[in-house]
Parts: structure tokens; C-alpha cells; sequence
């Protein structure tokens, strides 16, 4: 044989011995739709989800990320954006997905545990280091010449837990009613110069463009900003009372039945409750679920009297209709201000 | 008509003797401050900051920010959506500039008002039709999802928002010049025995190429720098559907500002290379534009 | 064929008409007209009574008011100073004007998001420019004028700057010989010359300026009744899957976006009639 015939032999058996080990291994995609302040989280998670399901499986998965305001993201989902799993803020989003496209079943909240939220989070206050206004509970916000910076209630998930969270501990408050929770809610709005779309628009607005005295932010958010931007910037403040937040998550069906996708993005999902999972949740300063990681991280949560939205509101659902949809009462609020 | 030609700019000369027509010196030089004074504000302010917010953390980062994969894909998207909108809108502005230019039928000013139109809707409300058309809620959304086809939350729905916001650049630059060329020459053509495509290419082809040129590079600009209508109809995924300005946007999101700066700074040089074009081509435009009115 | 037949004034001998024109109808169709009406239909599918509490509700009142009247303002802005600009760039001479003169049209290549977050960025509490000033101007209804001025800019300067580049000297001589000084001159004889140019610039001005998106949403507020834009609250209603109530919003800006474009068309006509010029 010729020395170029020999060698096209070479290059066509070198081919075939590379695509037989491909040829037996998937390659999954996955569209993981999420509100806005999971960023960091899920490229750490997908990083592991990918080796573990090589290690277990000898397929390829990437997942695909898109970040926005929970609200925002809902609405795409509904319009088309062909998510596998969606990790949203509030369960009253991924219920609309149900409500309003019929993408998942009405009890899609019980298929995994504690309501589909492998880790939970609240609300917390970020203040300028030193806390120069002396900002220590809600009241504190009310007060005249604090600026309250949070993001729309309208859009994002988180605005909308910081809302309950404020209307929650006016009620609880002694001699607390919906009247005095109403006016102190108004109070707290009336103190906010600008409204994002967005948990992170918001805190960018707080941390970069030096608006506003006191940040509501999730809990984790506010652990990021003092990791990224400095310690020697902001300062974490706990309130007295706090709401728990239950971020959940979900696959969608008829996204993943279409796809045939099922299988990996239920796995994905579950290997949030994992040891692995839930370190790398406690890590991004999310409260883990799972009692061994929430023990080795408890030093770095401070212990907070929380409530549900169930017990203060009777539920997403009631509290979404009742402040948030056009004509509630945030909307009441905030044109009369 | 008159005693100075017209082809001689007015503003390259300095000019002899205009004692009566001109301001005294204090108002000219006023003026000039006031002038420059502005675009200083206004222009050279806000573009030098592109340029120093990108480096503030120095070379590398900058660098880092522009080859990161998700950098990448971003700008392959936002060179991919360009390589087709424009090309579609150029066939579309010939194809317009002819029939508006070389004939005279009715309906004609409706029609260059409809032409026009993209360019005053906002980019919101271009986003918000294709979704209205192709989102799972809209008109073919059931019919594409059965079909396995995406329009929205892909790349199709980027390049359709890119077209319809890009639409009218390159009609809009021929139409002028063609109309002010008349049929003349291409008439003469045609008695001389030539075909149709024959008479584009060799007779009304080679007197707009400038003027076309300048519509397809502003088209380009366009094209690369969207940003309302895709963010509304691009689903946000990364490494995937982000398009330039919006991965610049959530740079910004995720307190990178470095970062966001030293893409934006791509597009800010981008800018400056367009404008450089321009001023290029600007010059024989010009010299068609003239030649149009003083050949009839 | 049936395009000639039934459209055209007079006989032409030129070819290609049926393809150009039928082609340009359907593009036109497709990617613009079909899109749009799908804006219209939807709202149609409201009553006139939830039409109009959509696009009447307060909120939405208050974006109006900040959309239409800070567009106003910057065109007006851009008007005065952008004709300075132009008088500047065609009748006097200093270094560095052909770069001056290039980078007019900035606005034009530059993105409209990287425009966005370098004034936001320049004009913050913290930023260069924004330091020296004792009031706010990102965040707030200033910052939005402050975008819109900037991405209205070249529109007046590049109407403006052809017709005082044609503007014939003789005319100028002849005020003066008749005893005019320069400001009358510039008052009575220039000025009415290139108002038809400057009106155009600033209608195109304000077009562009009312349907902004990407350099506002950065430096604005985006509180609602103060610092919302319209097109923001476009998005909004979406984001809340209200579409009818995002199209009828829509409708309302496309139907004075059509105004305004036919306002622009016949002052350019008006232009080229006093230009001499057929149209």
C-alpha cells in the first residue's frame, strides 16, 4: 500500500475509534429557568450535577441557565421558553404555570419534599457598614428619612416575600390588624426612591449607585453582596421577626415528556436534596433543609423568629390575589402615595 | 442659478473676505465653546467612561470578561443575527428603492410611510408582536411547539426582532438617491436592448453602491447594538440566547461592572469603527448625491 | 402583472416592477404589518371600558406624562443646541473638527444598553459627573431626559447640517447690503430657511425619543407615577400576563408613533417644496 493510502486508513480507523465511545454516550441538555439571585448557586450545581451524573450514568449533561425576576421568568415559561425544570421564587409563579398553560399538574408542590423547596431563605436587612442610620427592626423603616431600597413587588419574587414579610410583622405585632399593617406597608413604600424589576437590579442599585439607607434583600443575597463587594461596605441586619421563604422547585412536565427529558431534570432536581446538594446550598448562604448541613452551617445563619405565609396569609394564592394582582392592594399603595 | 457652484463645500474653505457676513469673533468663539461644550457633556464624557469603567480593574479582567465562554457565545449570536437581518434588509431596501424610485404608481406615499414605520415603534412593542405571534400563547405557538420549532426564546425570534427594528436603514438611504437619479439613464438602457437584471447590475447598481454601503453599515450598527426588542423576545439563557447588549445587562446583574464595561467596550469600539466607515463613505455619497442633481 | 395593471400612473418601459413591487409588499407584510396588527387584535379582544381603564389608570397616566414630557424636553434641547452644533460644524473652522463632526452620530452606532449604563454610571450619586451636582439626576425623571438627549443628538444636527451647508451666501450679502445687521439677518433670513429642516430634525427627535428602551432603563427610576417609562410598563404588564393590558399601552404609543411619523413625512415635504426640489 501506498504511504497516503495507509495513512487515510489510519485517519478513518482513528475516526471510527473515536466516535464509538461518543456514539454510546447522551448528551442531555437541560433549561433551568430561575428568578434572579440563584446565579452563583447553580453554577457551582450544575458544575457537580454534571460529574455525578457522569460518574453515574457515563452520559453528558449540561444544564442551561436563564436568570430574571421570578414573575418575569414565569411569564416566559408560559409564553414558550422551553424549561426542563424551573427553581423559581414563590410557589404562586409556578402555580401560574399550571393556571395559565397547564405545563405541570395542580399538585405539582407535593412531589418532593418540605412543598419542592430543597432549601429555604428570608429576609433580611443590608445596611452601609457601621449602620449609620441605626437601622435594628421594621419600624426603623418607616421612619422619615430612611430610604428603603427594594425591588418591584409586581416582578420579582423577592420584593414580594420582603412585602409580606413587613405586612407579617405589623400584624404581629401587639395591637397589631390589617388596618395598622396596611398603613405601616404604605409607610414602608413610601420610603423606597426606586423600584427594579429584580432582587439583583435592586441590590446594584443599593450597592453600586449608592442609593437608599437599608436593602431588603433575601438572606442570601445579602451574604453575597458583603462576600463580593466587601466586608468593610455593608453590614447584615436581622430583624425580629422574618418570613420563611420557600423557594421551590419543579420539573415541567410537558416540557420534559416532549423532550424526553424527564429522567435527568427529576434527578437534577433530587440531587438538590443531597448531601452534595444541600452543602452547596448552605455554602451560598441558602438554609439547607437537610439537618447534618443545616448543623454545619448554623454558625452563619443568625437564629430568626420565623413565620410561613400559610399561617399569616392563608397561602400564596390568597396573598397574591389580595396585594399583588392589578387592583390589590399594593397597587392601592403605591398610586396613593 | 447661482454664481457658487454648489459642489464646492462651504465648510472645508476658509473663508476670504465675509466681513458682513460674519459674527464677530466673540459670538463665533461662543458659540463654538457652547457647541462643543455640549457634545462634551452629552458624547465624549459618556463614551471615554466606557473606556475607563472597563479598565478599572485592569487589562486582564477586561480581557477575561470578552473570552469567557458565555462572552463568546454572546457575540457569535449577535454576529450571527447581523450576517442575517442585514443581508434580508438590503435585498428588501433595493427591491423597495426600485419599484418607489423608477416608477410612479398610486399609493406610492403610503408605502414609504409604511416603510418607515419600524423605525418609529418602540423596541418594546417590536418584541411584544413576534411574542404575541409566535409565543406559546399566540397565534402559531401550539403549532410550532407540535412541530418541534422555536421561534421565540431562540434564535429565529432574536433575528426576526433584529429585522423588523433594522427595516427600513437601507431603503431609507437608496430611495432619496435613486429618486433624485430619475429613470434616464435606465431607460436608455432599455432601448439599447438591455434585460432587467442587466440594467440593475451595470446601470442603477454602480451609481447608489456608496449610498448603499452607508445604509447597510448603519443597518450593522443597529443590528449589533438592539437591545429592547431581543430582551424582550430572547428568554435570557445564557451561552445561548443572549445577544451582546443583553449579556452586557447581566454582567451589570451580577456586580461585574468591569466585565459589563469591557464587552460594552467591544461595542463601543465597534461604534467607533462604524463611524469611521461613515465618514468614509460619507464623502462619495455625496459625491453621487451631486452628481444626480447637476446630471439632470 | 397585475401590480402594472392596476397601480401604475403611467406606462413605464423599465422591467421589474411586478417582482420588486410584490416582494416589497410581502416582506413588508410579514416582518411589519401582520406583527402589528397582532398588537391591534388583541386589544380589540377588550371593551372600550377595559380599553380605556388600561390605558387611563393612573399609573399609566403618570408614565405618559414622563415619557411624552421628557421626549419633549430632550428634542427641544437637542433642537436649540444641535442647531448650534450643526451652524458650528458648517461655518467655522477649529482643530479637531472632522473627528467632532464624526462623532455626532455616535448615538447612532453606539447600543442603546451600553449608552445606558455609561450615563448611568457617569451621572450617579458617585459618579464623575454626577458628584459635582447638588441635586439627582440618575434614578430620577432628569436622568431620563438626560438618555433621551443624548440618543436624540444627531437627528437635528444631520437635518439641520445639509440645508446650512446649501444655504447660498448671496442671500446672507444681500441682507446685509440691505442694511441688516447679523442677527436680524440670522432672525429673518436664515432661520426661515432651515425651520422646515430643524422642525424635522426635532420631530425625529421626539419619535426616537418616545419609544426608548435600552439607554433609559439603566438611569431611570423605574418608580411608578415618577420614573416609570411607558415602554417599561409595557413590559411590566406583560411580566404580570397581561397582555391586553401591555397591547392596549401599546396601541396608544404606536398610534402617536404614527401621528408623529406622518407630522415628519409632511414636513419633509414641505422642506423639499422649499428647497425646490421635486417631490
Amino acid at each position: 500500500m501506498s504511504f497516503f493510502h495507509r495513512l487515510r486508513l489510519l485517519a478513518a480507523g482513528l475516526a471510527l475509534a473515536a466516535a464509538v465511545p461518543t456514539a454510546l454516550a447522551k448528551d442531555v441538555t437541560l433549561l433551568n429557568v430561575s428568578y434572579d439571585p440563584t446565579r452563583e448557586l447553580y453554577a457551582d450545581f450544575n458544575k457537580a450535577f454534571a460529574a455525578h451524573w457522569k460518574a453515574k450514568t457515563g452520559h453528558n449533561v449540561t444544564v442551561r441557565q436563564s436568570h430574571g425576576g421570578s414573575g418575569r421568568q414565569a411569564r416566559s415559561v408560559i409564553d414558550g421558553l422551553d424549561a426542563d425544570v424551573v427553581t423559581l421564587a414563590l410557589a404562586y409563579d409556578i402555580d401560574e404555570l399550571h393556571a395559565k398553560a397547564k405545563l405541570l399538574p395542580a399538585d405539582w408542590q407535593k412531589r418532593l419534599p418540605k412543598n419542592s423547596s430543597p432549601y429555604t431563605s428570608t429576609i433580611v436587612f443590608l445596611v452601609r457598614k457601621g449602620n449609620p442610620k441605626g437601622i435594628k427592626d421594621w419600624d426603623d423603616l418607616v421612619k422619615p428619612g430612611i430610604a428603603v431600597v427594594t425591588p418591584n413587588p409586581k416582578t420579582s419574587g423577592g420584593a414580594r416575600w420582603n412585602y409580606l414579610a413587613a405586612w407579617g410583622y405589623a400584624l404581629k405585632k401587639p395591637g397589631g390588624n390589617e388596618a395598622k399593617a396596611r398603613e405601616f406597608v404604605t409607610a414602608l413604600f413610601r420610603n423606597v426612591p426606586v423600584l427594579d424589576s429584580g432582587a439583583r437590579g435592586a441590590l446594584t442599585t443599593f450597592t453600586e449607585r449608592g442609593i437608599g439607607d437599608v436593602f431588603l434583600s433575601w438572606e442570601n443575597e445579602a451574604f453575597l453582596a458583603v462576600k463580593e463587594l466587601g466586608p468593610d461596605k455593608f453590614d447584615i441586619v436581622v430583624p425580629s421577626v422574618s418570613i420563611l421563604a420557600e423557594p421551590p422547585v419543579t420539573v415541567v412536565d410537558k416540557v420534559v415528556d416532549r423532550k424526553g427529558t424527564r429522567e435527568v431534570a427529576t434527578a437534577y432536581l433530587e440531587f438538590l436534596y443531597s448531601p452534595q446538594g444541600q452543602d452547596i446550598a448552605g455554602r451560598h448562604y441558602y438554609r439547607p433543609i437537610d439537618p447534618a448541613a443545616a448543623k454545619k452551617y448554623a454558625s452563619q445563619f443568625t437564629k430568626v423568629s420565623l413565620f410561613t405565609i400559610d399561617e399569616v396569609f392563608g397561602g400564596w394564592t390568597q396573598a397574591q390575589t389580595a396585594h399583588f394582582n392589578d387592583g390589590g392592594i399594593f397597587d392601592q399603595i403605591f398610586t396613593r402615595r | 442659478m447661482s454664481a457658487i457652484p454648489l459642489n464646492t463645500p462651504v465648510a472645508s474653505a476658509p473663508p476670504a473676505h465675509r466681513r458682513a457676513t460674519d459674527e464677530s469673533p466673540w459670538v463665533r468663539w461662543a458659540l463654538i465653546g457652547v457647541a462643543l461644550g455640549f457634545l462634551t457633556l452629552f458624547l465624549f464624557i459618556p463614551l471615554v467612561t466606557v473606556f475607563v469603567e472597563a479598565l478599572r480593574k485592569g487589562w486582564e479582567v477586561a480581557a477575561a470578561a470578552v473570552v469567557e465562554p458565555d462572552a463568546r457565545a454572546a457575540i457569535q449570536l449577535t454576529l450571527l443575527t447581523a450576517a442575517i437581518a442585514v443581508p434580508l434588509n438590503l435585498v428588501f431596501g433595493v427591491a423597495a428603492a426600485w419599484a418607489i424610485a423608477k416608477f410612479d404608481f398610486r399609493g406610492k406615499n403610503v408605502l414609504l410611510t409604511l416603510i418607515d414605520l419600524p423605525f418609529s415603534v418602540s423596541p418594546v412593542i417590536a418584541g411584544l408582536i413576534y411574542v404575541l405571534v409566535f409565543g406559546l400563547q399566540g397565534w402559531f405557538g401550539e403549532w410550532l411547539r407540535d412541530h418541534d420549532l422555536k421561534v421565540i426564546f431562540a434564535v429565529p425570534g432574536i433575528v426576526l426582532a433584529t429585522v423588523f427594528v433594522t427595516f427600513p436603514f437601507v431603503a431609507r438611504e437608496l430611495i432619496p438617491l435613486m429618486q433624485a437619479q430619475g429613470q434616464e439613464q435606465e431607460e436608455a438602457a432599455r432601448v439599447l436592448g438591455a434585460s432587467g437584471w442587466q440594467i440593475f447590475w451595470r446601470v442603477t447598481l454602480p451609481n447608489v453602491k456608496w449610498a448603499l454601503l452607508y445604509g447597510v453599515i448603519l443597518c450593522n450598527a443597529r443590528a449589533f447594538g438592539e437591545f429592547g426588542a431581543v430582551s424582550v423576545v430572547s428568554g435570557h439563557i445564557r451561552g445561548e440566547t443572549n445577544t451582546m447588549p443583553l449579556h452586557i445587562e447581566i454582567l451589570y446583574n451580577e456586580y461585574q461592572f468591569a466585565a459589563a464595561f469591557a464587552v460594552a467596550s467591544l461595542l463601543a469600539m465597534l461604534a467607533l469603527v462604524t463611524l469611521v466607515l461613515k465618514f468614509l463613505v460619507e464623502q462619495r455619497v455625496k459625491g453621487e448625491k451631486t452628481l444626480a442633481q447637476d446630471g439632470r | 402583472m397585475v401590480f402594472s395593471r392596476l397601480l401604475l400612473k403611467r406606462h413605464s418601459v423599465l422591467p421589474g416592477f411586478d417582482l420588486a413591487l410584490g416582494f416589497t409588499l410581502l416582506y413588508l407584510s410579514l416582518v411589519v404589518l401582520i406583527p402589528l396588527s397582532a398588537a391591534f387584535l388583541k386589544t380589540f379582544t377588550l371593551t372600550w371600558g377595559a380599553f380605556w381603564e388600561a390605558v387611563s389608570s393612573p399609573r399609566v397616566v403618570a408614565s405618559y406624562r414622563l415619557t411624552f414630557g421628557a421626549s419633549l424636553a430632550a428634542a427641544l434641547v437637542n433642537a436649540v443646541f444641535g442647531f448650534i452644533v450643526a451652524w458650528v460644524l458648517v461655518r467655522y473652522h477649529f482643530t479637531g473638527k472632522r473627528v467632532v463632526d464624526a462623532l455626532v452620530d455616535l448615538p447612532f452606532a453606539l447600543p442603546t444598553a451600553v449608552a445606558g449604563i455609561a450615563l448611568t454610571a457617569l451621572y450617579a450619586q458617585n459618579g464623575w459627573i454626577g458628584q459635582w451636582l447638588p441635586f439627582k439626576v440618575a434614578f430620577t425623571p432628569l436622568g431620563v431626559f438626560v438618555a433621551l438627549t443624548f440618543i436624540g443628538l444627531p437627528f437635528v444636527v444631520r437635518t439641520v447640517q445639509p440645508v446650512l451647508e446649501d444655504l447660498h451666501q448671496e442671500l446672507e450679502e444681500a441682507a446685509a447690503t440691505l442694511g441688516a445687521n447679523r442677527w436680524q439677518t440670522f432672525s429673518r433670513v436664515i432661520l426661515p430657511i432651515v425651520a422646515p429642516a430643524l422642525l424635522t430634525g426635532f420631530a425625529l427627535a421626539f419619535a426616537r425619543a418616545l419609544g426608548e428602551y435600552g439607554s433609559v432603563i439603566f438611569i431611570a427610576g423605574n418608580m411608578p407615577m415618577i420614573s416609570e417609562i411607558t415602554p417599561l410598563l409595557i413590559v411590566t404588564k406583560l411580566e404580570q400576563y397581561d397582555y391586553a393590558g401591555a397591547t392596549a399601552i401599546a396601541v396608544v404609543m404606536l398610534v402617536a408613533a404614527f401621528a408623529l411619523l406622518l407630522i415628519i413625512n409632511l414636513l419633509q415635504a414641505w422642506a423639499r417644496r422649499r428647497q425646490g426640489q421635486v417631490s
